[in-house]
């Protein structure tokens, strides 16, 4: 029975990879970036379901973790020359681990709405710095740099092609999903799953919930500034609209759209909201954001469970 | 000169933390009676004010559009709360943020779509300022924390005689056995949430002559009244507005050293401290 | 066995079946109340007693069977109506409201239409003269009630709603002997006003002493119906179903 469901995932996963994968090989250039940019946002949204698919806790800090990724990789492609790729996921991700580290001190010990109120209020506190730290930071037209070269030093260096980029972030957001996959089905993942059932019984069964919280942040934090550093790769630059509050509440919506729980719902959450906001801003031009919303508030409404809601059991087995 | 200047704070902290008071009471209410994080809240606020510069811009005259704000974005409060709220209540509370987070996305849009991004003004409707010692001070601002005082004081007065005031009491503490007794618990539920609605907006029509109108201006707003409504204790109404004036005291502090847009850090800090140390607010006796 | 006839009949409960997400709670209840009757529900913890008197007063509603007032069906309708019909519910742990004064708490009865200030104040005076010690305390935050003066103003703020029957759900928990009795008097003074009692209890002896008929529940459904009087404190049926 589970090798046949281990089967199923398998050959499912195999065969969206290679999709994705053949995709920029057909879709005209802008089309392309696009679903880069989808993948990007989908392994950010994928590292927030951790929090409030698995341990039950909705932050709307992700957009800090994801912005200090994006700033710390910029730091580290404007600081040395030439510029490199390693050593920008490396900086991106000790940024974000370190804000991982500071809004889980504070947060985990906090309950439900309070624990939200404040990562988003920790999201404010960055961004205002970054926004006004003009000579670190750049303020509010934000750093550009230099895209890097995929290179491993002895073997080979390449420029990045849009094509070969995509194929770049979509091996580390499928090698970041089976990771997380993997944590979730561990020990760990599950004690993880009896905090959100009921925290306090977990508690009194032994665990020590708040450390478990913790390290789940952190690890959240540490894949959304992985995002992080793939979008400054991709964009060219960083700019501290990406640190406003309101992207972590996109980021909640993308995970809600999707369907909480799930890993994959997340991204395919990302998926529709920026499809749909792409195709309502062509015909809509002005004000393509309200039916955006008003399908938002329509899918809490009537469709909790999100778009994969229906796979959480099969995936989580 | 900087006593003169402390002076002036304190008159700018107390007018915004009255504003303040009046917006976060309303988010405080409706956690406290429904358990609904109303993030739309800032939008309430931004579209009442707009109203406000709708009104004014019709008949000129300031408490007509005062009064107009209020009215016509409790009712709309009132419509959102049945379409979108009502069915959601039962749920796991996070379904309500997303929904309320929703419909503050769209409202905001709408703004932006109906009045453009260029902000618009209210005309102030006194002008002129008073001396007090060596300081001049303008007498709207001072008009503006009396008003929300009176409306503040008004709701209060409402909520502790009325047979109103009484049903919210009841059914903010027990609903169900509100209900049992006879109390239309959903009525009240959809009350307040228009209560609070116009409360918000009534601020937006006070706070609009101090700054421009535009659709953005809800964001700053709700932040701070956040933060007010957890320092101050969720559903306190007396906490609430210690914890507004004490907030936007710190804050007009600050920005005698720090520009305004940092001054939000001060008042972070606040609440961090409150949530490690008093988490049930600062303003409310912990309970035994 | 004297069942109540057709036309004196209060409130008539059949076959409802409640759940609470996927558990079932409540397997086909079925019981009769008459005008002015006083009938008690009887049975240990968790089995049911409590939501049955949750499912009459709308508070749970059922999902099979029917509730009805006087031959209308009430099922499902929404508590407050089912209040102003002239249903009063006093929970387990009184749930009386704790930072409203004894007199606010029973304003919540009283603030209805159709009741004008000459007949509130009637209905505050009679209260107070049968309760003096509320009396005393109208102006006192309800919390700061003792647990036997807290008992009095649930039962005298459900009575402001001049209901034709009360629910009453283990009146006598936690309280002393001494208050007991009294719980005992209200329910006789309750009954020679013709307001019919619904008592859910575990004190066997109260039950017995004031009611006329008697229902055991057990796991969700009624298992057994006599009248008071035929049954005795150690009778065998009691030790069934209240394990005592």
């Amino acid at each position: 029975m589970k090798d046949r469901a281990t089967l199923v995932f398998w050959c499912a996963f195999v065969a969206v990879v290679a999709l994705l994968a053949a995709a920029p090989l057909v879709l005209p250039e802008f089309w392309r970036r696009f679903l880069t940019e989808i993948l990007i946002w989908g392994l950010l949204a994928m590292s927030s379901d951790i929090l409030i698919g698995y341990t039950g806790l909705v932050s709307f800090g992700h957009s800090a973790f994801f912005g200090l990724g994006m700033y710390g990789a910029a730091a580290a492609l404007l600081l040395v020359a030439p510029p490199n790729l390693w050593f920008a996921i490396l900086l991106g991700l000790v940024a974000a681990a370190c804000v991982g580290a500071f809004v889980a001190y504070f947060a985990t010990r906090l309950r439900d709405i309070y624990f939200a109120i404040t990562t988003l209020i920790f999201s404010q506190i960055f961004y205002v710095i970054i926004f006004t730290w003009t000579d670190l930071t750049g303020g509010e037209n934000g750093l550009t740099f230099d895209r890097p070269r995929l290179a491993i030093p002895g073997l080979f260096s390449m420029r990045f092609t849009s094509t070969t980029l995509h194929w770049f972030v979509l091996a580390v957001v499928a090698v970041s999903y089976l990771v997380l996959r993997r944590i979730t089905q561990a020990p760990f993942g599950m004690v993880l799953q009896s905090i959100r059932e009921n925290e306090a019984r977990t508690r009194a069964i032994g665990y020590p919930v708040e450390r478990y919280k913790i390290v789940a942040v952190m690890i959240s934090g540490l894949f959304a500034g992985l995002a992080g550093v793939l979008y400054a790769v991709q964009n060219e630059f960083a700019a501290p609209d990406f640190v406003f509050f309101l992207v972590s509440g996109e980021v909640v919506i993308f995970n809600v759209i999707g369907g909480i729980g799930t890993l994959v719902g997340p991204i395919v959450g990302a998926a529709f909201y920026l499809l749909l906001r792409e195709g309502l801003s062509r015909f809509l031009t002005e004000y393509y954001l309200i039916p955006v919303g008003l399908i938002f508030i329509a899918m809490v409404i009537f469709m909790p469970q999100g778009l994969l809601g229906f796979l959480r059991r099969p995936l989580n087995r | 000169m900087l006593l003169q200047q402390i002076l002036i704070q304190t008159l700018n902290g107390v007018v915004t933390g009255m504003i303040l008071a009046l917006v976060a009471s309303g988010l405080t209410l409706i956690f406290g009676i429904m358990d609904v994080v109303n993030f739309a809240h800032g939008e309430f606020f931004m579209l009442g004010a707009y109203v406000g510069v709708l009104t004014m811009a019709a008949t000129g005259n300031f408490w007509l559009a005062l009064m107009a704000a209020s009215l016509i974005v409790a009712l709309l409060g009132a419509v959102i709360y049945l379409v979108t709220l009502r069915p959601l209540l039962g749920r796991d509370p996070l379904n309500t943020i997303l929904a309320t987070f929703g419909i503050s996305l769209v409202l905001q849009n709408y703004a932006l779509w109906q009045f453009g991004p260029v902000a618009r003004k209210i005309a102030e409707p006194f002008t002129g300022q008073f001396t007090l010692f060596y300081l001049v001070y303008p007498w709207y601002r001072v008009l503006i924390a009396l008003l929300s005082a009176a409306i503040i004081g008004g709701f209060w007065l409402f909520l502790k005689y009325g047979k109103f005031g009484i049903w919210i009491r009841a059914t903010t503490q027990d609903r169900t056995m509100a209900e049992a007794m006879g109390i239309p618990v959903p009525w009240v539920l959809t009350g307040v949430f228009a209560i609070g609605s116009g409360m918000a907006a009534a601020s937006g029509v006070l706070f609009g002559p101090l700054v421009g109108v535009n659709h953005a201006m809800g964001l700053d707003w709700i932040l701070q009244a956040f933060i007010v409504v957890v320092v101050g204790g969720m559903g306190s109404l007396g906490g609430c507005i210690a914890a507004s004036i004490f907030i936007s005291l710190l804050e007009a502090y600050a920005t005698l050293w720090v520009s305004p847009s940092q001054s939000i850090i001060f008042a972070s800090v606040v609440l961090i401290l409150t949530l490690l140390f008093r988490p049930t607010g600062l303003f409310v006796p912990t309970p035994k | 066995m004297s069942a109540p006839a057709d036309s004196e009949i209060l409130v008539k409960v059949e076959g409802i079946h409640t759940y609470y997400g996927k558990s079932h709670i409540l397997h086909g209840v079925s019981l009769e109340v008459g005008r002015g009757e006083v009938v008690g529900l009887l049975g240990r913890n968790g089995v049911g007693k409590t939501t049955t008197l949750k499912a009459i007063m709308g508070l749970v509603p059922p999902r099979e069977g029917s509730v009805s007032l006087e031959g209308q069906p009430i099922t499902r309708l929404p508590a407050h109506r089912v209040a102003r019909l002239g249903i009063g519910y006093v929970p387990e742990d009184r749930r009386i409201f704790r930072l409203l004064t004894v007199a606010e708490n029973l304003r919540t009865g009283l603030d209805r239409a159709g009741v004008d200030r000459a007949r509130k104040a009637e209905l505050l005076d009679k209260v107070y003269a049968f309760f003096p010690v509320l009396a005393e305390r109208r102006s006192q935050a309800g919390g700061t009630l003792s647990g036997g003066e807290q008992q009095m103003l649930a039962i005298a703020r459900a009575m402001m709603l001049e209901p034709k029957i009360m629910l009453l759900d283990e009146p006598t928990e936690g309280l002393m002997p001494r208050m007991v009795s009294q719980i005992g008097a209200i329910i006789g003074v309750l009954r020679e006003a013709g307001v019919a009692v619904l008592l859910v209890e575990q004190n066997v002896p109260l039950t017995l002493e004031s009611c006329r008929r008697v229902y055991f529940i057990e796991k969700g459904m009624v298992r057994h119906h006599a009248m008071a009087s035929e049954i005795r404190v150690d009778d065998a049926v009691v030790h069934q179903y209240l394990g005592i």
